[in-house]
């Protein structure tokens, strides 16, 4: 969501600078631990301790239940179609997310404010609204259902109708980022690249690119992890069917339905896994951007 | 209507591709985005407004709006509260793991929410770490009564999941914020005499308040429309810890797609009035920044 995404220079990066050296800016030692004390402990609590648990819930019942459930038929037909999702949304939102940005950030035109905002819509929606929607448009009752069913094309309940609610939960991650980078950075080096006699795809591949691909790989990090791991609008459109419509998240509920805790939290784990390299790359993508601000400011 | 955002003027523009890439971006939002929630409206239209009033004020679906918005309230304002304090500690101290604890501030936005929702009931169902404390025989537990404290399977649940996925809205929107901020605000107080306490209520707090108001709008609208990983834990008894998109569900199991998607229509217009809200806020919070002279380097 807005703030949240966007691509932020973590402190230190740039030089530290030493609060605790004047009087001013610091706080009395107890102040200073009980404020420590009580944000690192809820921090543990509700971020860390839930973490933990993921993995000791899944290896509870030994290795070989862990390595059965991750290499169960149904798992691994999971995790292909999760993949194939990710797979289909992440591009089409990269595609969407450099043209929606070449035509903000580079030009001037009235109501730019306003489709940036609609842009960020599916942000503020509800998951299971982003599933609803499709359901209207392809389902047996909907707009274009008997076209459908004509045309013997299964949508919903079926594999289109994962990715159309993937490729609408995931919209805004990478324009996002781009927006308000490519905003930033203006548009004379490719001002200056077109008078020069370049192209305009030649601008774009060899002055826009390079200046935002941290940028750019940030949403794209984000995008596929929401991708992946999205759980609400994937549900509502899945039907639920077993090695033929279950994504990864959908197997997890399944399991943990059937009371199968051991094999929701291994594959659950998978999932987490994610989530950390996620973060991971994240917060080396900030890092490599931080450094190549700091080389272009110095 | 809103004016289309379409140039009325041919400009001359050096760079090339303005329509080609702005046709493609509004084609594309139009097909993925706007079409598709039109449809939710166009079906709430087939219905009278009494029709439509019927289905939202129905018990069981006031019940459920009723949670969703009073959890969502909650959640936000507490993290606010610590959301404030961990980005606090996270710009202005020193401490082992400072770092990796940045890092994992954003888990919520990685970890999909299916994974959180069986985690959190793992940990705070009757056997688990945390609701075993509070169980009869747990530690906390007979602090309240005989019964001891359930959280999972009760509204309690639906509050520590909406906690868990808000937070990082909070410290994300503030903590740009106080690393911005100017010393010598501070150093000016403290030179004329105001105490720690005074500086941060009076000089410090007005600053991040549109921040801080930003993210309780951001982690309210995210918590309001949240659903994997609050079902696993919510227990979704009838009236008592059903959420609103839960509700939205039951009615699409029980085919009726009309109902469902009235209760949806309800939400998008709260959802769009909060987005409105938002932009606003954070248009205040960029004037904000823009205005005082240059942050600190």
């Amino acid at each position: 969501m807005a703030a949240a995404a966007a691509l932020h220079v973590p402190a230190g990066t740039l030089g530290h600078f030493d609060y605790q050296a004047s009087p001013a800016t610091r706080e009395a030692p107890w102040l200073r631990w009980t404020l420590l004390t009580l944000s690192l402990g809820f921090f543990a609590v509700f971020l860390l301790l839930p973490l933990v648990a993921v993995f000791f819930e899944a290896l509870r019942k030994g290795w070989g239940t862990y390595i059965t459930a991750l290499t169960d038929p149904d798992a691994l037909s999971a995790v292909r179609l999760t993949l194939l999702a990710a797979a289909i949304s992440v591009p089409l939102n990269l595609v969407f997310g450099i043209s929606a940005a070449w035509a903000i950030a580079k030009f001037e035109f009235r109501g730019k404010q306003f489709l940036i905002t609609l842009i960020d819509l599916p942000f503020s929606v509800s998951p299971v609204i982003a599933g609803l929607v499709w359901v209207l448009i392809f389902g047996a009752q909907g707009w274009l259902g008997p076209w459908a069913a004509e045309h013997d094309l299964k949508i919903i309940f079926a594999v289109p109708g994962i990715v159309l609610a993937t490729v609408f939960v995931t919209f805004p991650f990478v324009a996002r980022e781009l927006i308000p980078l490519m905003e930033a950075q203006g548009r004379e080096e490719e001002e200056a690249a077109i008078v020069l006699g370049a192209t305009g795809w030649q601008a774009f591949w060899r002055v826009t690119l390079p200046n935002v691909k941290w940028g750019l790989l940030y949403g794209v990090i984000l995008c596929n992890a929401r991708a992946m791991g999205e759980f609400g609008a994937v549900s509502v459109v899945s039907g639920h069917i077993r090695g033929l419509t279950n994504t990864l998240p959908l197997h997890v509920e399944i399991l943990y339905n059937e009371y199968n805790f051991a094999a929701a939290f291994a594959v659950a784990s998978i999932l987490a896994l994610l989530a950390l390299v996620t973060l991971a790359l994240k917060t080396f993508v900030e890092y490599r951007h931080a450094r190549a601000m700091e080389a272009s400011v110095s | 209507m809103i004016a289309l955002p379409f140039p009325f003027k041919r400009r001359f523009h050096v760079l090339p591709g303005f329509n080609l890439a702005l046709g493609y971006t509004i084609a594309y939002l139009s097909l993925i985005v706007l079409l598709p929630l039109s449809a939710v409206l166009f079906k709430t239209l087939t219905l009278s407004f009494g029709q439509f009033w019927d289905i939202i004020s129905a018990p069981r679906v006031v019940a459920s709006f009723k949670l969703s918005f009073g959890a969502s309230l909650i959640a936000a304002a507490i993290n606010v509260v610590f959301g404030l304090m961990l980005a606090w500690c996270l710009v202005r101290y020193r401490f082992p793991g400072k770092k990796l604890i940045d890092a994992l501030v954003d888990l919520p936005f990685a970890l999909p929410t299916a994974v959180a929702g069986i985690a959190l009931t793992a940990l705070y169902a009757p056997n688990g770490w945390i609701g075993s404390l509070f169980a009869p025989g747990g530690a906390f537990g007979a602090l309240f009564g005989e019964q001891g404290l359930k959280i999972a399977f009760t509204p309690l649940g639906v509050l520590i999941a909406l906690v868990f996925i808000g937070l990082p809205f909070v410290v994300r929107t503030v903590q740009p914020i106080l690393e911005d901020l100017e010393t010598e605000l501070e150093e000016a107080a403290a030179s004329l005499g105001a105490q720690r306490w005074q500086t941060f209520r009076l000089v410090l707090l007005p600053i991040l308040t549109p921040a801080l108001l930003t993210g309780f709008a951001l982690a309210f609208a995210r918590a309001v429309g949240e659903y994997g990983s609050v079902i696993f834990i919510a227990g979704n008894m009838p009236m008592v810890s059903e959420i609103a998109p839960l509700m939205i569900i039951t009615k699409l199991e029980q085919y009726d797609y009309v109902g469902a998607t009235a209760i949806a229509l309800a939400m998008l217009i709260l959802s769009f009035v909060l987005l409105l809200a938002i932009n606003a806020l954070q248009g205040w919070q960029a004037a904000q920044r823009t205005r005082k002279p240059g942050g600190k380097s």
